[in-house]
């Protein structure tokens, strides 16, 4: 609704200085307009330091700040921050602190002014893409904690989570970086010096001075030969070692003989051999894995439920005092306080009377579900209101929704389970390029031993597959980028081949095919007019205004819900307010008593009363909220599953390709609403937990098929990492989405069908370029057949036919991705 | 090329040409020395973590400027 009734204008006139929201009860200070307190604070904190420049570089960069009070509490705890710290000594500590609302310059400058707002920190530096902020601080003046309050109390509040436990120090592999720059400066340097060899001068002093020349390069092609090239020779003895042809067999064999045959010919000298092309090789080839390296750092395909745990929880002690415990020290027994939006990270057993549990974490489902004293309860859902007291009965390991990972899928590394297209290609072509050698060797041996080694030699090198393995690395990496540019973000280069393959396509229901952001809500006034009632329930503006206001004070999910989907109304003053856990909203309004919530709550207390029977029945399909307003029953909202825009033209365009399949930890309910929407022959599962769907995925690869599985729960973990290729729906990408090879902004769901054809054509491109890279070989194969291979031939064709293949895969796939709709 | 040239000349063209060529020495000592420079300072920039992060360093370079104007905003006050 939000939408509706902020035109741009609109919007322009009245949005938060801070935080850019559209104001509804204007808070004016210094001039400016707030849309609430902890805005207004955030900026005279702002103020005050000379801090306000920070709305300078973005229009409302800002963020409201959360109440976090005790949620830190657990740093307090020494052995805890110890092991969040990345560095510590007496004076110094250093933290890298991950701040999901990193997101524009200003945020940049403010973070890396934060010496300006709290004594004893020192440096902080942003790094942008990974969204971190990493502090330099002097933990005899300030505490982690207060850090931490700071950043929250100015809308950045860092995001602590288990997995940041004891993983302070990373080490980051730069040796790519390395190689490179070895590489380009064997590259430059030879090429320079080659010159007079290339034009042939025949002066009498370069004459002279030639063996100079040439073991120079000789030496500057070393550091090339040995270090950069290095990871080839290993890929290449691995991969013999595992009786698997891959592309680098032929990369590195080409290299070395490259490097015999020219260091020969100029110990001969016979001419000043290949080093030119060899570096240029080499680097060149690097310079592809550098680009098929497209990271979002900001992102993580890794997660599991550690980024989604706190690192620490409150304990009761006996002796009724709090306490601060790690995680993993949690013991069956033991008594645990969940405070307000705080994970369970723990199966247990509630103490307290009534709990409301959001699992949408585990299954995507957004309502939460109410307990009562004495029910179990399971790690992973979020307590909702008040605080809570629970008991433990399995420890963090052995609790059922970490159980799921002890699963085998998550413990092998996908990488190996895939041959490339390129490494299949080169199953031919090694054996094929060999027989060449040799024939052309046998050949010639009949001739001149000299010109048999010679030709033998030639065709090694000048069938070095250089284009062929650079069409890959150049064709995914520029797919990647498109589409990440497309809000679909991959995990590396071989989840494009990966999909390439698909043939079945699993969806998840809940939270997939539909969207959590915006339930259908469609209201029910009672009586019934359809069954003869009258119709003096429909709501009026007067009764809106008192839903709405009343609305405006409650947390619970399905109020939020109700109030961005009712219209804009005037707001009333509460005059008294009390939410019921598990029940619903009890105020008065304007002198009016205003009841909202549950059937329980309304509809039961109120035919009870006059010893009727409910003419509404048990609301059992659909989740409601009922309305009450003075003695009067109004009526109830209902909430629908929302399904996703453009799902059923997706669904139609896919199923002419692709098997699909729905599953569902969900019951039956909407069997037939999904079978009117999709198209024929979608296979529908339902009540299925997270262990079934993963051996559903596993049943139908068995049957052979390539599947990707569409899901977005920490429920489909599971079944995701089993799945050929695992894509988790985000609402924003920024949040946590469970492990997977690609995530794709749920913005972009109607597009799944693109995003296949663009990478089955991505396939086809290689396939073209490495036809066109063939041809080259052909070419330099008939030079090195006839003994005529000159170093100035491979001078040329190698970088010639590198730059085409480059520049053909580039402009093939951006063709494509302009072209297919 | 001796027989075309006296013996005075034939010198004179040899000692040209030696400094020529301990030129060229030079010349290539001096080029790979500082291609060498060059590379040593790139291992140390990748070293101390400048090719990590490509993006921050880029606004980053933006902002001292409006420190002063901030600074400068409090004076007028």
């Amino acid at each position: 609704m939000r939408v509706f009734n902020s035109p741009l204008l609109f919007m322009e006139k009245n949005n938060c200085f801070h935080c850019g929201l559209v104001i509804e009860d204007k808070i004016i200070f210094d001039k400016k307009e707030f849309c609430c307190n902890g805005c207004k604070t955030v900026y005279e904190i702002f103020s005050l330091n000379d801090l306000t420049c920070y709305y300078d570089f973005e229009k409302s960069p800002g963020a409201t700040p959360q109440d976090i009070s005790g949620k830190y509490d657990f740093l307090d705890n020494e052995s805890i921050v110890a092991k969040l710290l990345e560095f510590q000594e007496d004076s110094t500590a250093i933290i890298s602190l991950s701040i999901p609302h990193i997101h524009c310059s200003s945020c940049i400058w403010i973070l890396e002014n934060l010496q300006k707002l709290q004594k004893g920190i020192n440096t902080s530096q942003v790094n942008f893409p990974e969204k971190k902020v990493r502090i330099n601080y002097n933990p005899d003046v300030v505490s982690l904690k207060s850090i931490v309050h700071l950043l929250s109390s100015i809308g950045y509040e860092p995001y602590i989570s288990l997995e940041n436990y004891e993983t302070g120090k990373s080490s980051i592999d730069r040796s790519l970086t390395y190689k490179l720059g070895v590489a380009f400066f064997c590259f430059g340097n030879i090429m320079l010096l080659s010159f007079p060899e290339y034009f042939e001068v025949k002066e009498y002093w370069l004459d002279n001075y030639r063996p100079f020349f040439r073991w120079l390069i000789f030496a500057l092609s070393l550091p090339s030969f040995l270090y950069s090239a290095s990871g080839y020779y290993v890929s290449a003895i691995k991969s013999i070692k595992s009786k698997m042809l891959n592309i680098d067999i032929p990369i590195a064999l080409g290299i070395v003989v490259m490097f015999v045959r020219s260091t020969f010919d100029i110990v001969m000298d016979y001419g000043s051999g290949f080093f030119d092309s060899l570096t240029g090789l080499i680097f060149f080839m690097l310079l592809g894995k550098m680009f098929q390296i497209k990271t979002y750092s900001f992102l993580s395909f890794e997660r599991d439920f550690k980024s989604y745990f706190p690192i620490a929880i409150t304990k009761i002690n006996a002796d009724t005092t709090e306490e601060s415990i790690p995680v993993y020290e949690i013991e069956k027994g033991d008594r645990l306080l969940i405070r307000n939006q705080e994970l369970i990270p723990v199966d247990g057993i509630l103490i307290s009377d009534k709990a409301e549990i959001d699992y949408s974490f585990v299954t995507g489902e957004a309502v939460p579900i109410t307990k009562k004293s004495g029910d179990k309860v399971f790690a992973g859902g979020k307590q909702i209101g008040k605080v809570i007291e629970m008991e433990v009965l399995h420890s963090v390991s052995q609790s059922y929704l970490t159980q799921l990972w002890s699963n085998d899928v998550f413990q092998k590394r996908v990488e190996q389970k895939h041959k490339t297209i390129t490494d299949s290609i080169s199953r031919y072509f090694t054996p094929i390029l060999l027989l060449i050698a040799f024939a052309g060797f046998g050949y010639w041996i009949f001739f001149d031993a000299n010109t048999a080694f010679n030709v033998f030699t030639a065709v090694l090198i000048v069938a070095c597959p250089c284009a062929l393995a650079l069409t890959a690395p150049f064709t995914m990496g520029n797919m990647l980028r498109i589409f990440g540019n497309k809000h679909f973000y991959l995990k590396n280069a071989l989840v494009i081949e990966q999909l390439a393959k698909v043939d079945t396509v699993v969806f998840d229901k809940t939270g997939t095919i539909t969207t959590n952001a915006k339930s259908n809500i469609s209201y029910e006034s009672f009586p019934d007019p359809s069954k003869g009632g009258e119709l003096n329930t429909v709501l009026t503006e007067r009764n809106l205004t008192l839903i709405k206001s009343v609305l405006r004070g409650s947390n619970h999910p399905l109020s939020r819900m109700l109030y961005d989907f009712l219209p804009e109304t005037k707001r009333l003053k509460l005059d008294s307010f009390e939410e019921i856990t598990g029940k619903g909203i009890q105020a008065v309004v304007d002198g009016v008593s205003v009841q909202m919530g549950s059937y329980e709550f309304i509809v039961q207390d109120l035919f009870s009363a006059v010893q009727s029977p409910s003419p509404l029945g048990r609301v059992g399909e659909g989740t409601s909220v009922h309305v009450k307003i003075g003695d009067e029953y109004f009526g109830k909202y209902i909430f629908n599953n929302q399904y996703r825009e453009g799902l059923s033209e997706l669904f139609t365009k896919l199923s002419s390709q692709f098997e699909l399949k729905v599953l569902s930890g969900d019951n039956e309910g909407e069997r037939s609403l999904l079978e009117s929407i999709l198209p024929k022959g979608t296979e529908m599962v339902f009540n299925q937990k997270p262990e079934q769907k993963l051996e559903f995925i596993k049943s139908l690869q068995e049957q052979g098929k390539n599947v990707m599985m569409v899901g977005d729960g920490l429920n489909d973990a599971g079944a995701l990492a089993q799945s050929n290729v695992g894509v988790s729906i985000s609402e924003n990408v920024n949040v946590f989405s469970p492990a997977c090879d690609a995530i794709l902004d749920a913005k972009e769901f109607k597009r799944l069908h693109y995003f296949l054809t663009l990478s089955k054509k991505s396939i086809t491109t290689i396939k073209m370029s490495f036809t066109l890279s063939l041809l080259y070989n052909v070419v330099g194969l008939s030079f090195a057949i006839t003994g005529n291979l000159l170093p100035l031939v491979a001078a040329i064709i190698m970088p010639l036919s590198t730059i085409t293949i480059v520049s053909f895969v580039t402009v093939m796939s951006n063709y494509y991705s302009r072209k297919i709709k | 090329m001796s027989c075309f040239l006296r013996s005075d000349e034939f010198t004179f063209v040899y000692l040209i040409l030696r400094s020529v060529m301990s030129v060229i020495y030079l010349l290539i000592a001096i080029s790979i020395f500082v291609a060498i420079c060059f590379f040593i300072a790139f291992v140390f920039a990748v070293k101390s973590g400048q090719y990590d992060d490509d993006y921050t360093p880029s606004v980053r370079m933006l902002f001292d400027d409006e420190l002063i104007k901030s600074s400068q905003k409090k004076s007028e006050n």
